[in-house]
């Protein structure tokens, strides 16, 4: 039923979007976090979102109409490889012979449109499963 | 006299589906709008439902031994098309994600439509079969 699909690739969507929300916050938590080495200070994290192929259950569940793809899912989440930020701060408890501490690559313009585009994304995908709610429950009422 | 459900309901029936499918497939798109490279898809709506109306013709893989693999479901459905997009992204994504609202939107709307014309088709049967 091609209706029912629509729960489970607005929830894919839904999940997918959050947990986009979840690595912002955490950027955005940790855009101050200094550390004295550069092994150790955060790094800015991205998800990976990719369409989730569907071919093979097409083929096993005998579905002619079956939709190559069905949902968004997040491959994994990457560390980005942009330069940290460098700061001479010879006061800072963190900081190391030099006197230079490092700073998190997050930019946190970056970050908060990020959280805008993902909280839409997310608003979108709960208008589509609402509306599909709504053409199910019609459906239900057939012949009444 | 028998009443022939085939008849009776008319293109409603098939329209109705063609509308869930179109439905899920604009639906995927929405889900899909900030997946790098994904390419928005849609359905050829009087095409399928033509094709749905008449006689289902479709290219099978003809099969000659028990053994042979049905061809069902190896290949995409070939009315699902590519949407080509207003304004082409940097990442290779062709979702415009106020143009699939749109279209979601309406196509809620014409199934609504369609299943109000079904419904009617079933009151019509009800009542002719009270004869009241």
């Amino acid at each position: 039923m091609a209706l029912g699909t629509i729960f489970d690739i607005a929830g894919s969507g839904m999940n997918a979007q959050s947990l986009r929300l979840n690595t912002t916050a955490s950027n955005l938590a940790n855009a101050q976090s200094a550390s004295s080495s550069t092994d150790q200070v955060y790094r800015n994290r991205q998800p990976v979102f990719a369409a989730i192929q569907q071919k093979e259950m097409a083929i096993s569940g005998f579905d002619q109409h079956a939709d190559a793809s069905a949902g968004v899912q997040v491959l994994g989440i990457v560390e980005s490889d942009a330069p940290l930020q460098r700061r001479y701060e010879p006061h800072h408890p963190l900081a190391d012979e030099e006197g230079y501490v490092f700073y998190p690559n997050v930019n946190v313009v970056e970050e908060m449109t990020n959280m805008i585009s993902a909280s839409r994304s997310f608003q979108m995908n709960v208008e589509v499963m609402n509306s599909a709610k709504q053409m199910v429950q019609r459906v239900l009422t057939l012949g009444q | 006299m028998s009443i022939s459900f085939e008849k009776a309901l008319g293109i409603h029936e098939d329209a109705l589906r063609v509308r869930g499918q179109r439905a899920s497939i604009l639906a995927n798109n929405l889900a899909n709008v900030d997946t790098p490279n994904y390419k928005a898809k849609d359905l050829d709506f009087k095409q399928v439902l033509a094709q749905k109306s008449a006689s289902q013709q479709r290219f099978a893989v003809q099969v000659t031994h028990q053994r042979h693999i049905s061809g069902a479901g190896l290949s995409e459905d070939p009315n699902v098309l590519y949407r080509v997009p207003h304004q082409p992204s940097i990442d290779g994504n062709t979702v415009e994600d106020q143009i699939e609202h749109a279209e979601y939107m309406k196509n809620a709307l014409a199934f609504q439509a369609s299943f109000t014309f079904l419904n009617n088709k079933f009151k019509g049967l009800t009542s002719a079969l009270r004869g009241e």
